[in-house]
């Protein structure tokens, strides 16, 4: 029946299966809505679009696939069970519209008239496109009589108002940052250590079990500590310059590291990383923390994740004073060493696809720095990075 | 039985059609939108509406599905066996019954809230895949399937803190409940507060959505917090011609602690008008 438009959804990258469909379909056999066009749009809405993201794109294909509804040939109009046209009209006409309606001889003369009217107007203007009333006071009009919503007539002069799916409400709905978070969340979900600390709030079996036996069968419960995930993150993100064209995809892993891990800190650097780095992106200038107070304040036991695209001239790296953006007494390749020193997993993921790494020498020279270990900020990069912050001689190949 | 809101809650044409296919086609309404839109409220309402007993089940971040199907109270069981008591035979008595099970059991359709479910952990939607399709489990201990007399009316709500799974949704209706417009918004606020100034209404809502047009939010204002900042206006005796020729570039409103909940943005709001002081 919806086939082609269950299609469309489809192929237009909406991730719809035959179980929505059949769901829709499910729900006109039961008589879910009543048979209006509103009504109809509501339920397609309701069991094939399983995410906001998707309301918009719906919108827009909804309203391109159902064109043409509202001018449905006459012949098929004629099918229509007069009932549909007439069911709970009455209530929605003002006593005006009543009184006219009186005037023209009731409702069934005036169903009369207009199958009369339909068979005329089809002889004299086959095809034509404006059949009946497109003026303001005919009550087959485009706009208004029929709240079922079954306009007779095209796209006249007079259009009714706007449909809901040409609101586009949902237009805002596409960009939010959460969206799309849940594989890299999996990915980062393999970096759990799990580890017994704090309170003993939950029943240790085993050892309860041994107690009780060498108790002499009293009872003797013993209790260990929850299992929680300790694992430390430190993420170091590249921001600005060349970083804007990533922002989204960082903006991802950010949001959902942040959810992953309980103990995660998060700091800012320029390109490469030197004396300082910054929380707040909007007072990097007013309020930055340096470098040395970070190696200071975080255990050896951290994995760090550097964030960047790595593309910048080499002297930046390589060079006292080759920062871009202020003087650096030191060059980052020695803070970059200090953070080697100290922290024994680092990671370097990088949203510039490998492929293009051997073109820009800054990459290549990071990516030996860390030892092959830099990655794609890719699912599959992610996943691998993951690994590796674990187990020390994975590499990127 | 038809649900369209109620004398208390204003539902929009397509919240109602979304609720009535999926009580009728009896699958879970997964329902999201922004906080303080009336998800939960939904829920509350269509049990009412119904005519119907609600079970609620409120998400944490520590809850399982194995909670919401029942529990083993092993413990219990291993104290009762010391004590010698005649409960111990029979392992029915240490079964706790989950609020699914509960409304499983219901000789009654109810209404079942599963609140929340965003916070659980990333794999709960998919631990209760079967149990929402099927509506029912097998409890192991008892050696026996557990069936739903009565399909519960199960609705759903997120805040999107996580993404449920494809699986998941495929088996839900889904409907997103959108900030309401203007028109929509008077009728809530009337349904709370029936006999409010209708200056005071309409001056406040200037207000309240000038706030929710500011860019850079972090938070902001939603339909409760509208209608908690109409009801401190009204405990506070504001009158109308206070409101009426308010510039929200100039100074903050009476209450803003209602409308604005997080101190980033009530700086923001602060520098904004600032910066407009200063500038005269």
């Amino acid at each position: 029946m919806f086939l082609d438009f269950f299609l469309l959804l489809k192929n237009d990258g909406i991730p719809v299966s035959l179980k929505e469909y059949l769901d829709l379909l499910e729900g006109l056999e039961k008589g879910v809505v009543e048979y209006n066009v509103e009504d109809f749009y509501f339920l397609c809405k309701a069991s094939m679009v399983k995410h906001e993201q998707h309301l918009d794109r719906f919108d827009v294909l909804f309203g391109k696939y159902f064109e043409g509804l509202e001018t449905i040939n006459t012949e098929e109009f004629m099918k229509i069970p007069e009932e549909w046209l007439r069911r709970e009209k009455m209530k929605m006409l003002t006593e005006e519209e009543k009184a006219l309606i009186k005037k023209m001889g009731g409702l069934d003369k005036l169903m009369e008239r207009l199958k009369q009217l339909m068979k005329e107007q089809k002889e004299r203007h086959e095809g034509g496109n404006r059949w009946i009333g497109t003026g303001g006071t005919s009550p087959f009009g485009n706009s208004g009589y029929n709240p079922e919503g079954i306009r007779i007539g095209g796209e006249g002069g007079n259009r009714s108002a706007m449909k809901v799916w040409e609101k586009r409400q949902y237009k805002n709905l596409d960009d939010a940052v959460e969206l799309d978070t849940r594989n890299m969340k999996m990915a980062l979900r393999r970096l759990r250590a799990l580890t017994r600390e704090g309170l003993p709030d939950e029943l240790d079996l085993d050892k309860t079990i041994r107690k009780t036996s060498e108790n002499a069968g009293y009872l003797d419960l013993q209790m260990v500590p929850q299992k929680r995930n300790n694992i430390k993150v430190l993420l170091l993100l590249d921001i600005g310059g060349s970083m804007d064209d990533h922002i989204e995809i960082c903006a991802r892993l950010f949001s959902a590291a942040k959810y992953e891990f309980k103990h995660i800190e998060s700091f800012y650097f320029h390109n490469c990383l030197y004396e300082s780095v910054w929380k707040d992106n909007v007072r990097r200038w007013s309020e930055s923390t340096p470098t040395l107070e970070v190696l200071h304040t975080y255990n050896s036991d951290y994995k760090v994740i550097f964030v960047g695209d790595a593309s910048m001239g080499t002297y930046e790296i390589t060079h006292a004073g080759g920062s871009v953006e202020h003087w650096n007494d030191e060059p980052g390749l020695v803070w970059l060493r200090r953070m080697k020193d100290h922290f024994k997993d680092m990671v370097w993921l990088n949203p510039i696809p490998p492929e293009y790494w051997d073109f820009t020498p800054s990459i290549g020279l990071l990516k030996k720095e860390f030892q092959n270990k830099m990655f794609p900020l890719t699912l599959a990069g992610l996943d691998d990075a993951v690994k590796a912050l674990k187990n020390r001689k994975k590499k990127w190949d | 039985m038809e649900f369209k809101g109620t004398q208390d809650y204003v539902a929009s044409r397509d919240l109602a059609v979304a609720v009535n296919a999926s009580v009728r086609l009896q699958r879970p309404l997964l329902v999201k939108g922004e906080p303080g839109t009336g998800k939960t409220m939904l829920a509350f309402e269509v049990a009412k509406a119904l005519g119907k007993k609600i079970i609620t089940w409120h998400i944490k971040s520590t809850t399982t599905a194995q909670q919401g199907l029942y529990e083993y109270d092993a413990v219990s069981r291993l104290r009762d066996s010391q004590l010698g008591s005649e409960k111990v035979h029979d392992i029915a008595n240490y079964i706790v019954k989950g609020k699914l099970w509960e409304a499983f059991d219901s000789d009654e359709q109810v209404v079942l809230l599963i609140d929340e479910i965003d916070k659980a952990d990333i794999e709960f939607p998919n631990d209760l895949l079967l149990e929402l399709d099927k509506m029912e489990f097998y409890c192991y201990e008892l050696q026996k399937t557990v069936q739903a007399k009565q399909r519960p009316i199960v609705i759903i709500t997120s805040n999107n803190e996580k993404e449920l799974p494809d699986a998941f949704l495929r088996r839900c209706f889904f409907h997103f409940i959108a900030f309401p417009d203007r028109e929509i918004l008077r009728q809530i606020v009337e349904v709370h507060y029936p006999d409010l100034e209708t200056r005071l209404m309409e001056s406040s809502m200037d207000i309240f959505y000038e706030i929710r047009k500011m860019p850079g939010l972090k938070k902001r204002p939603s339909t409760s917090e509208l209608v908690d900042w109409i009801k401190l206006l009204v405990i506070g005796q504001i009158a109308a011609e206070e409101l009426a020729g308010f510039n929200l570039k100039e100074e903050l409103p009476p209450y803003a602690g209602a409308l604005i909940k997080n101190e980033q943005d009530f700086g923001l709001l602060q520098r904004l008008s600032a910066a407009q002081k200063r500038f005269r």
